[in-house]
């Protein structure tokens, strides 16, 4: 480790090794007398260094701030939903609109990287929708989701779903300005995803364990799947759930419909 | 692999202070990437070549500062070290532990001429 400033070290492993770098006889730095490494510092007359200091996540966290005023201030009650690719996501949301039909207002924003056909899944449940693709990106940002927020015909007081890009790691640092994240995970995944990807079940407030209709035909433990997500993240409500046998949806949708009530209350 | 959209928020960092600090070529980039941050420093090496190319920043070297990751128990209170988001506090096994540094992600400074 560098003595000047504590870089340099490295917690990539490869078959469980750390791989050897900048030691040894094989380096990729141009060979320097005193120091293990270049400084800024220590570059020539001219060029100068300058103090920067931004976080990466700026940006987006900033277009997440504003998201959540509007959202906010217009008493919606927004959640995101995020999980690996067929989980279920899509006819949870597609059962969650009937069951909501006529009790709460909600529209829709859905996030894969091509295709409209979630969109039109949606729409034909009944629901607004607005479809983003990503094309090559990995996860919806805060950005494009104001986008699409301003083109959806969202009413005051009501609900909206945004089901994020199908995937358990990129989503987990961008804040699209969501009152909560909601993770999916359905059983016919393993019990360990939490230990595999704990950033998303660490950012998350709620987790729906879904297709629990199949668990007498699976190996799948729920208990061992849930204290494993509780080692990640204590504090996280757990919803047993099947959006094809409609067992948890009672619990799921008194979920939604308590935070819709606090959102209101507190515009 | 969100490092590329996030090496491009480096670019765009980049583009803002040229603009206000009026330089036109970057020699060097320094990012600090806290170990308990969801950057992949070898991930972002390999998006960051790629989304320098053809910019004042093209070929510029990267250097990233891993800072170490700290957390504390909301159980006993205890400062703990953390290598990954959660674990378990070492003084009294609970896994309600807060982390105090370690996870953020930025660009420090910039060698430009």
């Amino acid at each position: 480790m560098c003595s000047t400033c504590g870089c340099g070290s490295h917690d990539v492993l490869i078959g469980g090794k750390r791989p050897v770098r900048g030691s040894g006889s094989i380096t990729f730095r141009k060979a320097k007398a005193a120091p293990e490494h270049e400084h800024p510092q220590e570059d020539t007359t001219t060029s100068r260094v300058i103090q920067v200091e931004r976080d990466l996540l700026a940006r987006n966290d900033s277009f997440a701030d504003a998201n959540r005023r509007l959202l906010t201030g217009r008493g919606i009650f927004a959640l995101n939903l995020v999980s690996s690719p067929g989980s279920g996501k899509t006819t949870l949301l597609v059962k969650t609109i009937a069951a909501l039909q006529g009790k709460l207002p909600l529209a829709v924003i859905e996030g894969d990287q091509q295709t409209e056909n979630d969109a039109a899944r949606i729409r034909a449940a009944g629901a607004p929708a607005i479809q983003i693709n990503t094309g090559r990106g990995c996860h919806l940002d805060a950005q494009m989701t104001g986008q699409a927020i301003a083109q959806l015909d969202l009413a005051d007081d009501g609900l909206l779903l945004i089901e994020n890009v199908g995937n358990l790691v990129c989503p987990a640092a961008f804040d699209l300005g969501e009152a909560h994240k909601v993770v999916i995970l359905s059983v016919t995944e393993g019990e360990d995803k939490p230990l595999k990807y704990p950033d998303m079940f660490r950012a998350a407030d709620l987790m729906l364990l879904n297709k629990c209709d199949l668990l007498p035909y699976l190996e799948f433990d729920a208990e061992l799947a849930i204290s494993y997500a509780h080692r990640i993240n204590p504090d996280l409500k757990v919803i047993r759930i099947s959006a094809v046998s409609g067992e948890g949806m009672g619990a799921w949708l008194n979920w939604i419909e308590a935070g819709s009530r606090e959102a209101v209350a507190a515009k | 692999m969100h490092e590329m959209s996030l090496a491009e928020s480096v670019l765009q960092i980049i583009e803002e202070s040229a603009q206000a600090q009026n330089f036109q070529r970057v020699r060097t980039v320094v990012l600090e990437i806290g170990r308990l941050s969801s950057v992949e420093p070898e991930a972002m090496r390999f998006c960051f070549d790629s989304v320098m190319r053809g910019t004042l920043a093209d070929g510029a070297e990267l250097q990233i500062i891993e800072t170490p990751g700290t957390g504390r128990c909301l159980t006993c209170g205890a400062e703990v070290e953390m290598h990954e988001q959660y674990g378990l506090c070492p003084s009294c096994d609970s896994p309600r532990l807060q982390i105090t540094a370690g996870n953020l992600m930025r660009v420090k400074d910039l060698v430009v001429e």
